[in-house]
């Protein structure tokens, strides 16, 4: 019995349910402990019990499956990888507030138990890089970088369904964790020789190498697939420097990404050798070196911090450009600032170990290229501010997160120069100033960017607007709880309060871990005012219908389109001949021209190979996991099928006829005719149907 | 308790750092950690910390400053001209990238300086000869051993004042991160490695120490206390441990390889009213303790008293 027991289900046992502690040793403490992570449990079960349910009582099966999981549309696969990103920042945002308030309580006390703690900081860390960001900005380039070149879609449309599909069993991976437990405590960089068998026997550093293996694996697939399209598949006349910023910067991410993501692929399965077969790579024995692992993973580690800033640096730049109602400042000096930090970000990984004994000449030019990558990023912040300067500003709320962002970016920069600089990082390396710091990057930067982008594209994803009051609230409740829950980081910091600490002893600390807990529950709160602009949105979504297409007086080729767009973009591949080519269209009177015949389209079929991939790779990382051995063959040989199956489908298009384009093309066109355009003044009304007059050059509006 | 209503003041936006910075540099007396310097190296890095701050704001503070104003000015209902096809200026083209630049290479060369002045493995000048101590890192203690005593400790790290003390440290277990924030620098502790760190002590007191790295359940118990003493008082301490410091023989050192604190360790080799930062001291010790824990070598049966070890280098 007990063989067929562990045949099926390998090492699982009743030892996994996240609240067994406490039913085994019921002290309030374990109760407590249980109740938490039960409930987390509790609530993965319910809300994907609730989606099932709800998906089937509204009968909406087929559409899901034939409209959104099999669809090889980009915009579609754009918003789902968002849609992933949102539901796990959600997760990771709860657990920082968790962290936040056991911190606040934490002088010699608290609530969490250490393996609990150590869960939290790893599972947030692990989500919000790489089921957060990267989710959310593969989305983001996946929805509008295709738009701005005038393409219909990706060179590689499948591949890009099997990107989606291995991040959602990465994401997966990472909620069944929830309620098969444990997960790693080894914190998202899963330092060995603390994440080696002889330390963390357990499930979940297999977890966690698991997880994080698909997640690089479908960033590899993705940059792959952007830089292509962004080489191969521009319009006629969209010269490279031509290209939107957005672009440029999608093209360095991606970049970024077919050569920072690898290292860490390697290095997790180089760590998973040593887990599964024993062998040394990085123990202490038989020629094993922990140190081989910290460079490989900071080698994928800066990188990977590039990827998550330059695209941000790119929506930025539309921001700035589109609410100041004016050109970008400096638009070269902006593509080679964006190229130099992509270069250079390859060459500084060791800053993130000074402290582990090279010699001061090594820590010393380490320091120096680290610091030069402040010069690219200073003339970006410069080149938004002049992008301002002369220009007619509107306080949108995408515009509210970018000048949050820039104010607090350059804070962020100034603690970089510090740590940047190995005398002192030997007294702040691994305490709380580098959590500050890196948080004050991450959140001004790459998280309000996001969620500037998103109030900047909702309207053209979706054809109507964000709810401006609710989004307000949001965007001042991010700045504010930010402000709050990081800077007193700092000064723990400064006072040496090491960073993943459960407890502290130190009085001095207290006020300072209070106000920040406070923080994380404004910024709990600005989450909350996200979820409920969502919902005012939808709600209000006929009398901020956007079907025009151009609600903010767009500048680039996205907003040349209905909203939202039809699945093959533009009836006709336009032709470019400047910057900003859209802008340029309607300054000569150009926009919303009726083609001369409308061809027919060919555009790529649907295919199961997305969803295929994601059950396969969710179950193959469950099974390796949990030592099921015939489930990850079985998932290996479906895959395999699957694969092979895929080279003999001969059908991968199918045509939309040029009547069918052309009924949908004079529809929209006779829309916009019945639409009557509105100055910007009322940009953030009811009356915005998304046809713009545009200010009057050197007037007082 | 000043910090708190104090922290609370970030909520008004733009520079709210600054403020804390000077929150933090104008009580820094009873402030743990770097800004409260007790050493010449930790004096260095606070020195050098804001050097580095100030120069930076010369980016920094325009950019905090001139975006509100800029806001204003430029905002949609005003008057200030409007020029939407403006794009480039070739002289402030060159101010965007001189003025970084310039701050850049001044911070380079100072950068570089210092780096190899406070190198944590550069000797400390002085006319005393440095104390020589051995640190390894268990999981979640730490053992410090001084071999020209002959004796180790627990939970406290004795030194004498105004004398360059030399660190030898490696891990009996994980990684660590070996840290006394008022003297000076942190450096990383690992398996099977030895690295090294030179600190000194220029007051009298007690200043924490802990450990960086995260490694495991036990790890915000991996702390102790830095006693500096005078010298009379540091020869008291030597002859006291030497006298009444408990035998460091195999069983012990077994013991020590366990997971657990040191209150833990302690109650298992039988203090039952040890605390967390007390001292506990070992003597006599075996001999190469420190250099069979890098190795990986069985370490003696018996301790023995030998007052001349030598160091690994």
């Amino acid at each position: 019995m007990t063989d067929v027991w562990s045949f099926i289900f390998g090492r699982l046992g009743w030892d996994a349910l996240p609240f067994w502690d406490a039913i085994k040793d019921p002290t309030t403490f374990n109760i407590i402990n249980g109740v938490i992570a039960g409930g987390a449990a509790g609530l993965v079960l319910l809300g994907a019990l609730a989606t099932v349910v709800w998906i089937t009582w509204a009968g909406k099966w087929r559409y899901l499956w034939t409209e959104w999981l099999t669809s090889p549309d980009h915009k579609k696969i754009g918003i789902m990888f968002i849609v992933i990103a949102m539901v796990m920042l959600s997760r990771a945002l709860i657990e920082a507030v968790f962290m936040r308030a056991q911190q606040a309580v934490g002088l010699d006390g608290g609530f969490l138990s250490p393996d609990h703690f150590g869960e939290f900081f790893t599972t947030h860390g692990t989500i919000m890089i790489f089921f957060m960001a990267m989710p959310f900005l593969t989305g983001m380039i996946n929805y509008v970088m295709p738009l701005q070149i005038g393409a219909r879609d990706l060179s590689f449309p499948i591949m890009n369904q099997i990107s989606l599909g291995l991040t959602a069993a990465g994401a997966a991976i990472v909620m069944i964790s929830l309620v098969l437990a444990p997960f790693s405590t080894g914190g998202w960089s899963g330092y060995p020789p603390y994440t080696e068998l002889a330390y963390s026997p357990d499930a979940g550093v297999d977890y966690w190498i698991w997880a994080v293996t698909l997640s690089t694996l479908s960033s590899t697939l993705s940059g792959i697939n952007f830089a292509v399209t962004i080489y191969k598949k521009r319009a006629p006349g969209m010269k490279l420097f031509r290209m939107p910023l957005f672009t440029w910067t999608a093209l360095c991410t991606a970049i970024l990404m077919i050569f920072g993501m690898p290292p860490l692929t390697v290095v997790t399965a180089l760590l998973a050798l040593d887990r599964y077969l024993d062998f040394h790579m990085f123990t202490s024995d038989l020629g094993g070196n922990m140190m081989n692992y910290v460079n490989l993973f900071w080698a994928f580690g800066h990188p990977e911090v590039y990827i998550l800033i330059l695209l941000p640096f790119g929506i930025y730049s539309e921001v700035f450009a589109t609410f100041s109602g004016k050109r970008l400042y400096g638009y070269t000096s902006l593509v080679i600032a964006t190229m130099c930090i992509a270069v250079l970000s390859f060459t500084v990984w060791l800053h993130h170990f000074f402290t582990m004994g090279q010699s001061a000449s090594i820590n010393a030019a380490f320091g120096i290229a680290t610091m030069l990558i402040g010069i690219p990023t200073g003339v970006k912040v410069y080149d938004w501010m002049l992008t301002m300067y002369r220009g007619r500003i509107r306080i949108s709320v995408p515009m509210i997160y970018a000048i949050g962002f820039i104010m607090l970016f350059v804070l962020g920069g100034l603690t970089g120069i510090i740590l940047a600089t190995p005398s002192v990082d030997y007294q702040v390396h691994n305490s709380l100033f580098l959590i500050a710091h890196f948080h004050n990057m991450l959140i001004p930067g790459t998280l309000f960017g996001m969620l500037s982008a998103t109030n900047f594209w909702f309207p053209k994803a979706f054809g109507f607007r964000l709810e401006e009051r609710w989004g307000r609230r949001a965007a001042y409740a991010w700045i504010i709880g930010f402000m709050l829950a990081f800077f007193p980081l700092y000064a723990l910091g400064v006072m040496g309060m090491p960073r993943r600490s459960l407890t502290f002893f130190e009085p001095a600390y207290l006020p300072w871990t209070i106000a920040a807990g406070v923080g994380a529950i404004v910024i709990l709160f600005a989450m909350l005012f996200l979820l409920i602009q969502l919902w005012v949105s939808v709600r209000d979504r006929h009398s901020n219908n956007m079907f025009a297409g151009d609600p903010w007086d767009g500048r680039s080729l996205e907003w040349a389109t209905s909203s939202p767009p039809p699945e093959y973009n533009f009836p006709v591949i336009p032709e470019i001949h400047s910057r900003d080519a859209y802008m340029a269209e309607k300054e000569q009177g150009k926009a919303y021209q009726v083609p001369d015949e409308f061809p027919d389209i060919e555009m790529p079929s649907n295919s199961a190979m997305g969803v295929i991939i994601a059950v396969t790779g969710t179950a193959m990382a469950f099974g390796l996991t949990w030592y099921m051995w015939w489930l990850v063959i079985l998932s290996g040989v479906v895959t395999l099928v699957a694969v092979i199956a895929r080279g003999f489908a001969r059908k991968t298009t199918r045509t939309i006829s040029g009547d069918e384009v052309r009924r949908t093309h004079l529809a929209w066109l006779e829309h916009i005719r019945r639409t009557t355009p509105v100055d910007r003044s009322k940009e953030q009304t009811s009356e915005n149907r998304g046809l713009p007059v545009p200010p009057v050059e050197g007037a007082v509006q | 308790m000043k910090g708190f209503s104090n922290s609370l003041i970030p909520l008004s936006r733009g520079g709210p750092i600054l403020f804390v910075m000077a929150l933090l540099s104008g009580c820094s007396d009873s402030l743990p950690g770097f800004m409260n310097p007790q050493g010449p190296i930790a004096e260095a890095q606070n020195d050098h910390f804001w050097f580095v701050v100030i120069l930076t704001l010369v980016v920094v503070l325009p950019v905090i400053v001139l975006t509100p104003l800029l806001l204003w000015r430029y905002r949609y209902r005003g008057n200030a001209v409007y020029h939407p096809h403006w794009g480039n200026s070739r002289w402030l083209d060159i101010m965007i990238w001189g003025v970084p630049f310039i701050i850049v290479i001044i911070l380079a060369v100072v950068l570089w300086r210092k780096t190899h002045e406070l190198d944590p493995y550069r000797p400390i000048a002085s006319d005393k000869p440095p104390l020589q101590v051995q640190v390894v890192g268990f999981d979640w203690k730490w053992l410090f051993i001084y071999p020209e005593q002959g004796i180790a400790t627990m939970g406290q790290l004795v030194l004498p004042e105004d004398r360059p003390v030399a660190f030898h440290l490696t891990s009996a277990a994980t990684l660590q991160t070996f840290f006394i924030p008022a003297l000076g620098s942190q450096i990383d502790v690992m398996n099977r490695m030895v690295t090294q760190l030179h600190l000194q002590a220029n007051n009298t007191g007690q200043f924490q120490g802990k450990n960086m790295q995260y490694n495991g359940e036990g790890f915000h118990h991996q702390r102790f206390t830095t006693r500096v003493v005078d010298d009379a008082q540091f020869d008291d301490f030597v002859s006291a441990a030497q006298q009444q410091g408990q035998a460091l023989d195999r069983q012990l050192f077994n013991e020590l390889n366990q997971q657990s604190d040191a209150v833990k360790f302690a109650r298992a080799i039988g203090l039952n009213d040890y605390q967390h930062g007390d001292l506990m001291t070992f003597s006599p010790i075996p001999s190469h303790l420190f250099d069979n824990v890098v190795n990986h070598a069985a370490i003696a049966h018996e301790a023995t008293n030998n007052n001349n070890q030598e160091t690994t280098p």
